[in-house]
């Protein structure tokens, strides 16, 4: 019986002086290093915590955390909608009537975009859509501090026009469309009439 | 009528001292918490979070009272009353410094060890009016526990009492230091009536005492529901015990006693083996450290500094040990610490017996 005591008291004493030495080691925090930094693990002893708002531990420029889209750069090309496994992008594009301008990289705007809408309530953070993006205009941002009071503040919008805008585009669209076939159809009479 | 005056302020002085205990110590014990497993604890109400404590008060006071639809409402109600008075009327009889004792009573360590027995009545209560299985779990385990550790308990306490040959906590108080009326031997032979200091307590008067400390320290955190005795409220299992349905300031005095009954344990352990408000600081030659460190400002500190010290050992300990098992608990009361203590009440007799009259 003294023995178990003794054991007791010793086994005791052990966790006892563990918990102390933590306790001792509290003067101390640990650094907010990022996972690539040398000297990661260096630092054993110490409070781990991060406060969180207040201190935030740096995140690797290639994470997946928000889409965001450049919609000035975007050629309305409707690959990201399309590789997409979950369909949450939404893309509506207007023709336009000629050349809209060039891209940052070149390449030549075509379409307009009245709607693109992205909605990160139904993303799986996968990334395909900025790696088939020819552009490159749609991205993941390093921002993952992202909490909204409603769902449907999670549905992103990016494109730019306004409704009128975008009525504005359709109606020249059309007249383009039935000058053309007025066009198409005089010629084909003319053709006709030539015969 | 200045009489009743006293009565009352030296009530709510002590009513004072609890209130701020538990809030201070309430933080400690979460911050103490916090470093042993690499955490910060609170750190947002007020510069490291030392406002936390009382932000939290406030909170409990607005709270809702909720008495359960099929509880025992008398019994319910008058439950934490009764859990908190009874750890409170038991801080009438401790001293807190030579001529400073709220209340002098010939059989004062009788008394306290009666009075906060009645707080197993109160968890009995709040656990059976509750009408609520984890709540009568939690207060029969807490009965059972707190009846049988009385027993080691008691024994330890009747044998510093009889190196003490008192039951007045004063007089049990004055005997261990320079202010003693009766002869104090070091280990039993050397006379130190003049050294006092830490040679003077009854620990160090009768080594066997430490064992006796050790077991009255143990059985304590029994008596007080602390971890690794935690079974009457076992988070883990028994959502909260005897006062999973307690709210607002019915809970908040459970907690006051059970942070009240901390301290509580820890002065009467102090005072019957650590020398109580007595200084650890002895008379070597000409150096007198042990006059300069005696009076009403020192005993008051040293009492809390030492009452303060094993309550950070009990916190030490809560955030150490796991909680024991039923079978282990009452393996280690009635097995381990049972004989001990009947061991170390023999000692204590034969102690008086043959060297102390000899």
């Amino acid at each position: 019986m003294i023995k178990e005591a003794f054991n007791g008291l010793r086994t005791a004493w052990k966790g006892l002086a563990l918990t102390l030495k933590h306790f001792g080691a509290a003067s101390e925090s640990k650094k907010v290093k990022g996972i690539n930094e040398a000297n990661y693990f260096g630092q054993q002893a110490g409070i781990a915590t991060v406060q969180y708002p207040h201190q935030k531990l740096p995140v690797p420029e290639v994470g997946r955390y928000q889409l965001d889209v450049v919609i000035d750069d975007c050629i309305v090309c409707d690959l990201c909608a399309k590789i997409c496994p979950v369909d949450c992008i939404d893309i509506e594009s207007i023709k336009a009537t000629d050349v809209i301008g060039k891209t940052s990289d070149g390449s030549v705007k075509r379409l307009y975009a009245p709607k693109f809408d992205i909605d990160m309530a139904k993303c799986m953070y996968c990334g395909l859509c900025t790696t088939v993006c020819p552009t490159e205009c749609i991205i993941m941002t390093a921002e993952y501090d992202k909490s909204v009071t409603h769902i449907s503040d999670l549905n992103y919008k990016f494109a730019s026009m306004t409704d009128a805008e975008a009525a504005q585009k359709r109606l020249e669209l059309e007249q383009q469309l039935a000058e053309r076939q007025a066009a198409k159809a005089a010629a084909l009479k003319k053709m006709e009439e030539d015969k | 009528m200045n009489f009743y005056l006293i009565y009352f302020l030296v009530a709510i002085a002590i009513f004072g001292f609890i209130a701020t205990f538990s809030l201070v110590s309430v933080y400690a014990e979460r911050k103490i918490s916090a470093f042993i497993q690499d955490r910060l604890g609170p750190m947002e109400v007020g510069k490291y979070g030392w406002l936390q404590t009382a932000a939290d008060i406030l909170k409990l006071i607005q709270k809702e009272y909720i008495v359960p639809a099929l509880a025992d409402k008398v019994l319910f109600t008058i439950a934490p009353v009764i859990i908190f008075v009874a750890v409170y009327l038991g801080f009438v009889a401790l001293p807190w410094a030579p001529s400073l004792v709220p209340a002098s009573m010939n059989i004062g360590v009788f008394y306290v060890f009666a009075i906060i027995s009645v707080e197993a009545v109160g968890i009995l209560m709040a656990g059976w009016g509750s009408n609520n299985k984890y709540s009568l779990l939690g207060a029969v385990r807490s009965v059972a526990q707190m009846v049988s550790y009385e027993i080691p308990i008691g024994f330890v306490i009747i044998s510093a009492v009889m190196i003490s040959q008192s039951l007045d906590l004063q007089v049990i108080n004055y005997n261990q230091g320079i202010l003693a009326t009766q002869e104090i031997k070091f280990l039993g032979f050397l006379n130190v009536n003049h050294i006092g200091g830490v040679l003077a307590w009854n620990v160090f008067k009768a080594p066997h005492l430490l064992v006796a400390y050790v077991i009255y320290f143990i059985a304590s955190l029994a008596e007080c529901n602390r971890a690794p005795f935690d079974l009457p409220e076992a988070e883990s299992e028994l959502i909260g015990g005897f006062h999973t349905e307690y709210t607002g300031l019915r809970f908040a005095f459970i907690f006051l006693a059970e942070y009240a009954m901390m301290f509580l344990v820890a002065m009467l352990g102090v005072t019957l083996f650590l020398g109580g408000w007595n200084t650890p600081l002895p008379n070597i030659g000409s150096l007198h450290l042990a006059d300069y460190t005696t009076g009403t400002f020192w005993g008051i500190f040293w009492v809390m500094a030492k009452c303060l010290l094993v309550v950070a050992a009990q916190m030490w300990i809560r955030w150490t040990l796991p909680r024991l098992r039923v079978d282990q608990l009452m393996t280690l009361c009635w097995k381990v610490l049972t004989p001990l203590a009947f061991a170390c009440l023999v000692v204590s007799g034969l102690w008086r017996l043959i060297l102390l009259s000899a």
